[in-house]
């Protein structure tokens, strides 16, 4: 081997790999799916009522390596309650172009409302689309769930949320989707 | 301070030290010092919570268990003095203490809720921190924590969390010992144990704030700052306040240019660490109502104009006026914008025609100020007051005019100052320093300090004793020059305590007729010499001693004046009509950052920047200048100065426009230390009629303009009510309870009716600015005029 020219040598290589299995993905043709954990874009997940799981509490932010994240917190009142308990995330922002899918912030959740998904599809020909607002990170309102603002499921206290008592929204709540 | 001459003197006063081993490190500290002080000396930290330098300890909390050789039981550092050759072990090196500390954090964290993300204290709070530093890893406890309904209102400003509370009595001790307002209390016992009120008697104290800031953990928070932002988001700048002359420090803290809280800062000499509610709490003003673009009168109508376009009117419309100019500067101005009023009035307009005092203004109040106060060095100071063996207030109620001299007036008198009251009746402050009420009727001052008893004179003859006039000394005719006699007579120390931050400095920047930066007298001519030279001009350029006061605002009127430069007024605050006394200009420049009266009458306005836009200096009533530097450094708007910098080009000048070039050139010039204009009496009689005598003062909780957008402060203002002693009532049959109104040439203020027997007779007592009772608006008199009473709320 050793005395064999160096440009056949190549050829070798080649001549080998036509054998092996490809490994080419077709994207965005034939899309794969990632692993499980795969850090992929964020969401603000919601109770089984619909309501929002985040309290503005902002330690996502506290947390984030690239100051990716920015929150303002404000009150609920009884009129207007997007979350059990008194505190709500009023303004909620991750800021895609900083955003390095470390995780620290969803392990900082101290309500698991932020969490990650799998999408990696996130690019963009404008920097001010890649800041998601709060509107693009809430999860969906799955079938039975009530879109905020709405009261808590009567009966029921801001602890019973928390020990996942509530499986799903009443009729006093509103009109479920 | 009294400076003493006697060789080994200052040897004498030195305390006793006494040697205590900590943690096997010996240190020499004064006897009488706790442990735990002992121990910060020597860079040692026990865990603390209920132990707080400026309040009594009290041992309540139990986090700073330390053991002591030869005494049975861990023992509490807060509250453990000194003794000689005690050995001390801490935490760090003692297994007693450390799991003594240990057990009561376990304890304290048993009913304490895991909420620190939704809590204000959550990133800046003792308790998280000592948890982690001294604080088990797991809680043994596994039953049901404790929970209470939260946050319940302990008053409009200041709300509670009960289950939060580790019951460690900073709040309780704080109001009691500092505040004198002791409407909080421990409520119930054992794990019931909680901060309360009585039901129909909320915290309305004017230092509630500082209860908040004290607090430990996030039991107490205010209704402003809740949810508003994290600590972590927030930057920091060392701020003074600008809201009165007591000079507080304060931290103004900011997030994405809009201030989120303020509070008070660590400054031994004036404020200590408390603050007063307004300063705390009303900034809002700062971000609503604001002036956003130059505006130009044209066809009657404001129109925004651009900087370059309004510049060249404004210019032009005084140059046309010549030095028939006047300039009006609030009493809210940094010693800087102050100075830049006084120097272009001079240089540009050549008018010396200039007065700071929008507010009760008197020609001998002028003439005291000019003569003793302008330009001078501190003559008296907090550490002074707290020294003195007697003080006496003359037309001044410290709570409300200068909450931080309150106290420090109250913590004087604890330890034996006794406070005097020149005034018409006793207040809640008053009662509160322990003082002893001098009855005067309101505007004769004079006379009664004339005939002042002889004890009390004897007791301000003592060696530090102190005399304090109010604002309101302007509105008692003779009050100045008697209460000059007197200082003179007893040797007792003249403080003058004006109520707005910037009057000090204004005054001292030369803001007023007669005086240039200093205090110099405009007569002088070395004065005028220096001043020429600062400003580079030829002296003899310099005006002439102009108008004042009423009869500034007189010229003004009757059309004497051609222009006036109007900067940082407010209209109502004077007690005559300022609107239709410019209305007899033709030209008139506002300088301002809000929307005000002036502005409606304006020919040309130009926005300038508030406190937090702008550094600058305030001299507080002490005249210790108490700078502050730019919280937003991308304003829009600059500083006073640096328009009037921009007005003084179309003079073919410069001036300096930037804080550190005025500060520069006022340090040149330096304090006058030639001869002072003396004192000249002015000859006025006193003779306001018979019938009820209005005392009244601005309280500190009011309609100020400069506390407006805060709901939740103004909800802990006091209650707008008249009061007068209970003889006055029946002898003008009114009831003792109920409506009355009080009537004036200008029309009536209905409210009701307080008897206040600590009142004296034939005087009514209205607040000038609050709620439902608008003085100078609705009467059309002021302090120590006469009006009618009538029962009933007929008008």
């Amino acid at each position: 081997m050793a005395e064999m020219p160096q440009a056949v040598r190549g050829f070798g290589v080649t001549l080998t790999t036509m054998f092996k299995k490809v490994v080419t993905e077709q994207y965005p043709e034939d899309k794969q799916s990632t692993k499980p954990r795969f850090h992929g874009r964020h969401q603000l997940n919601r109770w089984a009522d619909g309501l929002e799981k985040c309290v503005g509490c902002e330690l996502c932010a506290w947390a984030c390596p690239a100051d990716a994240i920015y929150v303002e917190g404000a009150d609920n009142t009884d009129e207007e309650r997007f979350s059990p308990g008194e505190r709500y995330g009023r303004v909620y922002q991750i800021n895609y172009l900083r955003c390095i899918f470390c995780g620290l912030c969803i392990e900082a959740c101290p309500t698991r409302a932020l969490t990650m998904t799998n999408e990696y599809e996130l690019a963009d020909n404008d920097r001010a689309d890649l800041i998601y607002e709060k509107d693009q990170l809430l999860a969906p309102l799955l079938p039975g769930m009530v879109p905020p603002p709405h009261p808590m499921v009567p009966g029921t206290s801001e602890q019973d949320y928390y020990a996942n008592k509530v499986t799903g929204s009443s009729p006093d709540q509103g009109e479920a989707v | 301070m009294t400076i003493t001459n006697e060789p080994g003197a200052e040897l004498d006063s030195r305390p006793e030290l006494v040697s205590v081993i900590v943690d096997g490190v010996a240190v020499s500290v004064p006897a009488g010092t706790l442990v735990i002080r002992a121990a910060e000396m020597l860079g040692i930290e026990i865990p603390r919570f209920c132990d707080h330098p400026l309040l009594d300890p009290v041992a309540a909390c139990r986090a700073c268990l330390i053991e002591i050789e030869g005494v049975p039981k861990p023992q509490p550092a807060c509250a453990q003095v000194v003794s000689d050759g005690m050995q001390v072990r801490t935490q760090l090196s003692s297994d007693v203490a450390r799991e003594a500390q240990e057990g009561v954090m376990e304890f304290l964290l048993l009913n304490h809720p895991l909420d620190c993300p939704v809590c204000d204290k959550g990133g800046e709070c003792p308790l998280q921190n000592q948890a982690m530093s001294i604080g088990r890893p797991e809680s043994r406890f596994t039953e049901d924590k404790r929970t209470f309904d939260k946050p319940i209102n302990v008053s409009a400003q200041v709300l509670l969390d009960r289950e939060r509370c580790v019951s460690c009595a900073r709040c309780t001790r704080f109001a009691d010992q500092i505040a004198g307002d002791s409407m909080l209390e421990l409520l119930e016992r054992g794990a019931q144990q909680q901060v309360g009120t009585a039901d129909d008697e909320p915290f309305d104290s004017y230092f509630s704030g500082n209860t908040i800031q004290i607090c430990p953990v996030g039991a107490l928070t205010s209704a402003t700052y809740r949810f508003r932002a994290r600590p972590f988001d927030l930057v920091s700048v060392p701020t003074s306040c600008e809201h009165c002359a007591s000079g507080c420090s304060l931290r103004t803290d900011y997030r994405r240019s809009t201030i989120t809280r303020r509070l008070a800062w660590d400054d031994p000499q004036v404020n200590e660490e408390w603050n007063c509610d307004k300063g705390r709490f009303a900034f809002s003003y700062m971000q609503q109502g604001r002036i956003e673009w130059p505006m130009v009168r044209e066809n009657g109508e404001l129109r925004i104009a651009s900087w370059p376009e309004a510049i060249d009117v404004a210019a032009q419309g005084l140059r046309a006026a010549g030095s028939e100019a006047a300039v009006l500067v609030g009493g809210r101005s940094t010693v800087e914008d102050a100075y830049a009023y006084a120097r272009f009035a001079r240089v540009a307009l050549g008018t010396d025609d200039i007065d700071f005092r929008a507010r009760a203004h008197s020609d001998e109040e002028r003439n005291f100020l000019a003569a003793h106060v302008a330009g001078s060095p501190m003559r008296v100071e907090y550490a002074d007051l707290e020294a003195a063996p007697a003080v006496l207030l003359v037309a001044f109620e410290p709570e409300d005019e200068s909450p931080i001299v309150f106290l420090r007036l109250r913590k004087a008198s604890a330890s034996g100052t006794r406070v005097f009251s020149l005034g018409s009746g006793g207040s809640r402050g008053l009662s509160k320093m322990n003082g002893t009420l001098i009855p005067a009727m309101p505007g004769d001052e004079a006379s009664a300090l004339a005939d002042l008893p002889a004890e009390i004179r004897e007791a301000l003859a003592a060696p530090g004793a102190v005399i304090m006039m109010g604002e309101r000394v302007a509105s008692a005719p003779g009050a100045c020059a008697a209460a000059g006699a007197l200082a003179q007579e007893t040797g007792a120390a003249l403080a003058w305590v004006p109520r707005r931050a910037g009057e000090r400095g204004a005054l001292d920047a030369g803001a007023l007729a007669g005086l240039l930066p200093g205090g110099r007298p405009i007569d002088d001519p070395l004065a005028r010499q220096q001043s020429a030279d600062a400003w580079g001009v030829d002296p003899s350029s310099l005006p002439q001693r102009g108008l004042s006061g009423d009869a500034l605002l007189a010229s003004l009127r009757s059309g004497a004046r051609r222009a006036a430069l109007v900067g940082g007024v407010e209209a109502a605050d004077y007690p005559d009509d300022l609107i239709a006394s410019l209305g007899g200009v033709d030209f008139v420049v506002s300088i301002e950052n809000h929307h005000s009266a002036v502005t409606e009458i304006a020919d040309v306005v130009l926005p300038v920047a508030v406190v937090s836009e702008k550094a600058g200096t305030f001299l507080d009533w002490e005249g210790r200048p108490r700078p502050f530097g730019q919280v937003f450094r991308d304003a829009m708007r600059d500083c006073d100065a640096a328009v009037l910098a921009m007005l003084a080009e179309q003079w073919q000048m410069s001036a300096p426009s930037s804080v550190s070039e005025l500060r520069a050139e006022l340090g040149r010039m330096g304090p006058w230390t030639g001869p002072r204009e003396s004192f000249a009496p002015v000859a006025t009689t006193h003779s306001p009629g018979t019938g009820v005598r209005l005392a009244t003062w601005r309280q500190l909780l009011d309609l100020g303009v400069m506390q407006e957008g805060e709901p939740h402060l103004a909800a802990t203002a006091r209650d707008t009510v008249a009061r007068m002693s209970g003889a006055t009532a029946t002898r003008y049959g009114l009831p003792t309870s109920g409506q009355v109104s009080i009537h004036g040439p200008s029309g009536a203020i209905s409210v009701d009716l307080e008897i206040d027997d600590s009142m004296i007779d034939d005087v009514v007592w209205l607040p000038m600015n609050s709620e439902g009772s608008r003085v100078y608006r609705d009467l059309g008199v002021g302090y120590g005029d006469v009006v009618r009473v009538m029962s009933g709320g007929q008008l």
